[in-house]
């Protein structure tokens, strides 16, 4: 049994693509149905592979960003720039094509176990991983308190906005942007530093796992505010993503 | 843009290796926790930093930079250097909680 589920997870599959619908300014959601899944954790990812027509691959991970009580899997791809992959998938490929993936991956970077409180912190398209796990939270009506700090460029740049508008009375979802607000904006705005974690994220004193993700920088410097502010290295999990502009 | 040679900026979290190594792995290498040959530090395999721009993937020390492990695959083969690591621990029931089991 485990041998056939392992074969499953390592083997490229071509999932057929449903949608592919813009998501943020730079960010496209991809609905897939992959032939052969056998469900995902919160936070997992799968790996992507392109294949040019001279044999050249390029590959790359997605997280998933719904939640494993939905049909398929989505992923949220945001368009770089120089990219080599995410032009492709955000630019070129279609409902109706295949997509080769194989996966999920990833049993660190996942919904924690247990009923304690839950902060997670995201920076530009780090909130994909998280909208899973909300997801998830929502459907399983988790009891635990849960809070996302999310950290955006703009108001055009936030990813999951309808999902995040309909959370349970039990998450509480704050947003910053950090390159200018839309007029009428009563969020936060500026850089998520150790003053802005300190007033809106759970307190250390609490004992929150911690999750954060998004561009390296980001990453690095969130992990190092939570440090200073008190809380323990052992419940903080960071999932940095490299150099992708940043939030 | 933020300079392409910037080997900081290209640093990921070894959780990204997780397809790559269940290449060779049938448990999930990712949750392990791995530990230092250089200094004797230990962490989850997932929290090492991992520089993926490489001709092979390389994971480096968390606390100390050493190279931990390296991994590629290519050409029909794949390679594992190890000489980095002084232990790595894969806890069974974490294993099992994500869907596998251990070989007989």
């Amino acid at each position: 049994m485990a041998g056939t589920a392992i074969r499953r997870r390592l083997s490229w599959q071509r999932a057929d693509v449903l949608a592919v619908q813009r998501e943020a300014r730079r960010a496209y959601r991809l609905s897939l149905r992959p032939p052969d899944w056998s469900g995902h954790l919160p936070g997992q990812h799968v790996d992507v592979r392109l294949t040019a027509e001279d044999g050249y691959t390029a590959q790359r991970s997605y997280s998933i960003a719904s939640a494993p009580q939905q049909p398929g899997i989505e992923l949220i791809v945001e368009r770089l720039e120089d990219g080599e992959v995410s032009p492709y998938l955000t630019e070129v490929l279609r409902a109706g094509d295949l997509l080769e993936l194989r996966g999920p991956f990833g049993g660190y970077f996942v919904w924690p176990a247990g009923d304690g409180p839950v902060q997670l912190i995201a920076g530009g398209s780090g909130v994909v991983p998280f909208l899973s796990m909300l997801g998830h939270h929502r459907a399983t009506g988790g009891l635990r308190q849960v809070r996302l700090l999310y950290s955006a460029r703009t108001f055009d740049d936030l990813i999951g906005q309808a999902e995040l508008a309909r959370q349970p009375s039990t998450v509480e979802v704050t947003v910053t942007l950090t390159r200018g607000a839309p007029a009428g904006w009563t969020g936060l705005t500026g850089r998520v530093d150790a003053r802005l974690l300190a007033e809106h994220t759970i307190p250390p004193a609490q004992e929150p796992e911690v999750l954060a993700c998004g561009p390296t920088g980001f990453v690095e410097a969130v992990a190092n505010a939570l440090l200073e502010l008190g809380h323990d290295p052992i419940r903080i999990k960071t999932e940095r993503f490299g150099a992708t502009g940043g939030p | 843009m933020t300079d392409p040679d910037d080997a900081v900026a290209r640093r990921l979290d070894a959780n990204a290796a997780a397809g790559p190594l269940a290449e060779l792995f049938t448990v999930d290498l990712t949750v392990a926790m791995a530990t230092c040959a250089g200094c004797g530090n230990t962490a989850p395999l997932a929290a090492h930093p991992l520089y993926a721009h490489a001709p092979a993937l390389v994971i480096r020390c968390p606390k100390c930079a050493a190279v931990v492990l390296r991994y590629a695959s290519g050409g029909g083969r794949l390679r594992l250097d190890l000489r980095g690591a002084r232990l790595l621990t894969v806890t069974l029931d974490g294993a099992a909680a994500h869907g596998l089991s251990p070989v007989q």
